[in-house]
């Protein structure tokens, strides 16, 4: 089987600061996989890279069995025009830690706006389409609400069900439930179950090691730009072989 | 006084315990107020006055509102405040994507455009564009057009581009700022979904850009409208100039300044009006309740003083 993401030696540097040092991996079709680490150790780079919004400086990175960002001609590589890179984004969806909703358009308007925009849906049916992922994320009733009348939670639901809107093959969360309080944590997670019980596959940085655990189907412990600890996420979380695992999770846990 | 306190500190008050009653207190008297009221209108009065006992024949300043010279003029004045504005508006927008531009050709070229145009006064903009026939005698754009500078640079094509090019450089700064100010969070969003730059621009960005960039460009426009006075040095015949022609056969000089000032006024209170609905418009979303128009704010009035109740604020 293909794997949907894979990571072969990727290096990214800001400047002088080497943030990724050659991360390996693969992310299975339809698998949860979980990235937890400390803050810093290159996660969330790592996740923003998988759709080109941060370029890498070495290594190979493919999605679907594509490389990112990049054609590969012979020996050389070509960078991809801007409407190309967009072109390879519309099939991964993303959701961020501070939701990013468009603040001047209603959620049902944040979530037709792209299919109407990028594939060219017809305005009425992106529109039907919008109503029925709402109410896939429990807002059926929110479609006319703009985002600073929404909760955090619901801000972010409406993210993942503008996200979704685009019938991504891949969907990237990054820290999804960081910027929530406590107690709307719940419904984004409750979200994203039903999501991976659907199939779909799911990179997730996070640090709720519970649902990890639980609805997650690999996970790998990151630290300092490497890939330290790898495996399920049961193992590893209650059995971490390393150091640095260990004393993360005797920290977060 | 102790029984109550004694009461609440027992039992836990529940929600059913019926509401306490309503203060009813007697205001602070603020006698500074007065006394402060007082001395204002009475200061204002003494202006009032001074008016009307001077020498003016306030008559023709009615006589002459409506007059056919006059009403040319604000033509005049609001053509050429438009057309600039509009040049400016579109020109800005273009050196502020050069100045943001990865580009360093472009960017520099636009930071020295705005260094010229910000850095001279719009009086002698308006001078050099008008004089220009002295050292270009002729306009010559190969085979594309070729004529004499004076016949091309007329006063309005002086007026046009001395304000217009001025305008320019501050619209470009001010849409920079505006562009600028917009969550870069936004653009990653897009760009997450398939975006292109473009459609990131037009859809995300600018509208959101638009909240911050339209209160200044409104300021911007009347004071365009007021610098377009300084065009009767290009002989351009706006309202003042041609106010100021009247009151010079007429001898009714300051009446015929007082209709020029009038006029100024109505015409930037209209645009006032309009640029409180377009700000109104690009605040959806960024704030929980828009601000109410005047006129719902008269019915709120209107509604509150019909129920008597004297309680202050109608909530």
């Amino acid at each position: 089987m293909n794997a949907m993401v894979k990571a072969e030696a990727v290096h990214k540097s800001f400047g002088p600061l080497e943030v990724l040092k050659g991360i390996n991996l693969e992310v299975a079709p339809q698998e949860v996989f979980c990235i937890v680490g400390p803050s810093g150790s290159g996660k969330s780079t790592f996740l923003r890279c998988i759709n080109h919004l941060e370029k890498i400086n070495a290594g190979r990175l493919y999605v679907d069995g594509t490389l990112v960002g990049y054609r590969e001609h012979g020996n050389k590589l070509y960078e991809l025009r801007d409407r190309e890179v967009a072109a390879q984004r519309r099939d991964i969806g993303m959701v961020f830690q501070r939701f990013n909703l468009f603040p001047h358009m209603t959620a049902v308007e944040n979530v037709m706006e792209a299919p109407v925009l990028v594939k060219g849906v017809s305005k009425a049916k992106a529109r039907e389409r919008a109503r029925a992922m709402l109410d896939r994320v429990g807002l059926g009733d929110k479609t006319d609400s703009y985002p600073s009348q929404l909760s955090g939670g619901q801000q972010q639901r409406v993210a993942i069900a503008r996200a979704l809107a685009m019938e991504p093959k891949l969907m990237l969360f990054d820290e999804p439930t960081s910027a929530l309080d406590p107690e709307l944590v719940g419904e984004v997670l409750d979200v994203m179950r039903d999501l991976a019980e659907d199939g779909m596959t799911m990179i997730v940085v996070t640090h709720e090691m519970g649902f990890a655990r639980e609805v997650g189907d690999s996970l790998v412990f990151m630290d300092d730009g490497v890939v330290v600890e790898s495996g399920h996420p049961r193992d590893v979380l209650t059995n971490p072989q390393h150091e640095r695992t260990k004393s993360f999770l005797s920290k977060v846990l | 006084m102790t029984a109550p306190l004694d009461k609440t500190a027992g039992d836990a008050p529940s929600p059913t315990d019926r509401a306490p009653e309503a203060i009813k207190a007697i205001p602070v008297r603020h006698y500074g107020r007065y006394v402060s009221a007082v001395i204002v209108l009475a200061l204002l009065g003494l202006i009032v006055n001074a008016f009307a006992v001077a020498d003016l024949t306030w008559g023709s300043v009615g006589d002459f509102f409506f007059d056919d010279q006059i009403m040319e003029g604000v033509k005049n004045t609001l053509v050429v405040s438009v057309l600039s504005m509009l040049m400016g508006l579109v020109l800005g927008i273009v050196l502020a994507v050069m100045r943001m531009s990865k580009n360093p050709v472009t960017s520099s070229v636009a930071w020295g455009y705005i260094w010229f145009f910000r850095g001279t006064p719009v009086y002698v903009q308006l001078l050099l564009w008008f004089n220009l026939a002295l050292i270009f005698p002729v306009l010559n754009l190969g085979p594309i057009y070729k004529d004499e500078m004076t016949d091309v640079m007329t006063p309005f094509v002086a007026a046009l581009l001395g304000l217009g090019l001025n305008e320019a450089a501050y619209m470009a700064e001010i849409c920079r700022a505006g562009i600028q100010s917009v969550d870069e969070g936004q653009t990653e969003a897009s760009q997450a979904l398939g975006m292109t730059n473009g459609q990131n621009m037009r859809r995300i960005v600018l509208p959101q850009a638009m909240r911050v960039i339209v209160p200044p460009t409104g300021n911007e426009f009347i004071n365009l409208l007021k610098t377009s006075a300084l065009c009767s040095v290009v002989q351009y015949e706006e309202v003042l100039r041609k106010a100021q022609n009247i009151g010079n056969t007429s001898s009714a000089v300051v009446e015929m300044l007082f209709v020029a000032t009038l006029w100024f006024l109505v015409i930037t209170t209209i645009f006032s009006i309009g640029q409180f609905y377009l700000e109104r418009h690009y605040a959806r979303g960024s704030s929980r309740q828009l601000p109410a128009t005047p006129w719902q704010r008269a019915r709120q009035l209107v509604f509150t003083f019909s129920r008597g109740t004297g309680s202050g604020a109608g909530r």
